[in-house]
């Protein structure tokens, strides 16, 4: 009895022990099954982190050449910009000299027609003086005609001071005579003193082709005029030869006349 | 749209000439010239003048005795008046605009000036 009541706790201590291992097995089963559900996941994370940093990459890609492609584009605009504002400021400037040589031609235009508008001498006369003052600005001035037969030059025409106080001079002498013996309008740094009429700082040679008619010489310009301009010494030329002209056609003008007067006062005398 | 009407009151043909120049390159402006203070009085008178541009060294009326009467005159009080002259001192400017000249311009001109201030007083672009 006691020996089978032995047996009896003997199995069920080897059940009890079997059933333990199925009990730690399971455990272990259970840690295994939960540990391999965290790797999973955890790659399952690494997968889609992954895969996000790929669309990342490519979208990152994508705008960076967006980017280049678009500075790109602002470059070449602001480049055409550049190149328009630089056209701009070129057809400014061309406008603004264009605007300032029409004006000077005009100046020109005015100063050759009024020169020519008249064959009286004393209109042309009248006429060079208007243009030495409200054209070029000289305050002081005389205009000086050339006696052929002794090489005087006197003063015919004056402004700011009276005639007498021009000293008559010779062609070939001083300024304005070596002016008018080499065609070349001569300037002077020295200018007058205020009151008296000595040097003149310009002399301009009017000329008939290579015959000398006479000279202009301004002593003073007026207070608000600084110097001579561009304008100024296109005056300068254009006086030399059509003032000498108008000048020399206006005495031609009056000596063919007075020929004419003589003539006719002749031939009334004879039909008479 | 109204025509502009100016006057110029100067003795000098080549000046007249060259203001004529310069002012023509206004749209729509009829140009009036007067050959002395007296002449421009009475043309000044006798006909509306949206401005005035006067010299003042002028034969038989000078260019401030002129201004003196336009502006003693209530119809043309509110007229514009340019001077244009060689004298060049303050004192001449001071005194051409104490009696009514709106602005005062030095010869030698320069045409784009006169344009410039025509442009202004006629308040035209």
């Amino acid at each position: 009895m006691i020996e089978k009541r032995e047996g009896l706790f003997s199995r069920a201590e080897e059940v009890l022990g079997l059933f333990r291992k199925g009990a730690e097995f399971t455990q272990e089963l259970l840690r295994e099954n939960e540990r391999l559900r965290r790797e999973l996941a955890r790659v399952e994370t690494q997968q889609l982190a992954a895969s996000d940093e790929q669309q990342w990459e490519k979208l990152r890609r994508e705008l960076l050449a967006r980017i280049a492609s678009l500075e790109g584009e602002r470059s070449d605009m602001l480049e055409r910009l550049r190149s328009v504002e630089d056209e701009n400021r070129h057809f400014t400037e061309r406008y603004i000299e264009i605007e300032e040589e029409n004006n000077n031609l005009a100046s020109l235009y005015v100063a050759s027609f009024q020169l020519h508008s008249t064959l009286h001498l004393q209109e042309v006369l009248q006429i060079i003086v208007e243009i030495v003052i409200n054209l070029i600005g000289a305050e002081v001035f005389a205009i000086y005609v050339l006696d052929e037969k002794t090489n005087a030059l006197s003063a015919v025409a004056s402004e700011g001071a009276v005639l007498s106080d021009f000293p008559v001079c010779h062609l070939g002498q001083g300024l304005i005579g070596g002016a008018l013996a080499s065609g070349e309008t001569a300037c002077s740094d020295s200018g007058d003193a205020e009151d008296e009429i000595g040097e003149p700082i310009v002399a301009i040679p009017l000329r008939v082709q290579e015959r000398p008619i006479g000279a202009i010489a301004i002593h003073r310009l007026l207070q608000q005029k600084a110097g001579f301009t561009p304008l100024d010494h296109e005056l300068f030329t254009l006086l030399a030869g059509h003032a000498a002209t108008a000048i020399f056609a206006a005495r031609l003008y009056s000596q063919s006349e007075r020929k004419l007067n003589t003539i006719q006062g002749f031939i009334d005398l004879l039909t008479k | 749209m109204n025509r502009h009407r100016i006057l110029i009151v100067e003795d000098s043909p080549t000046m007249r000439q060259l203001l004529v120049f310069a002012l023509k390159r206004l749209k729509d402006v009829d140009i009036v010239e007067a050959q002395d203070g007296m002449d421009g009085l009475r043309k000044v008178t006798s006909d509306h003048f949206d401005l005035a541009l006067v010299d003042i060294n002028m034969p038989v009326m000078d260019g401030l005795k002129l201004i003196s009467l336009i502006r003693g005159e209530e119809s043309l009080k509110s007229m514009p008046i340019v001077v244009i002259t060689t004298e060049g001192a303050k004192e001449d400017r001071e005194r051409a605009l104490a009696l009514g000249a709106d602005e005062y311009l030095c010869k030698p001109i320069q045409a784009n000036k006169v344009l410039q201030v025509a442009k202004g007083l006629l308040k035209v672009g």
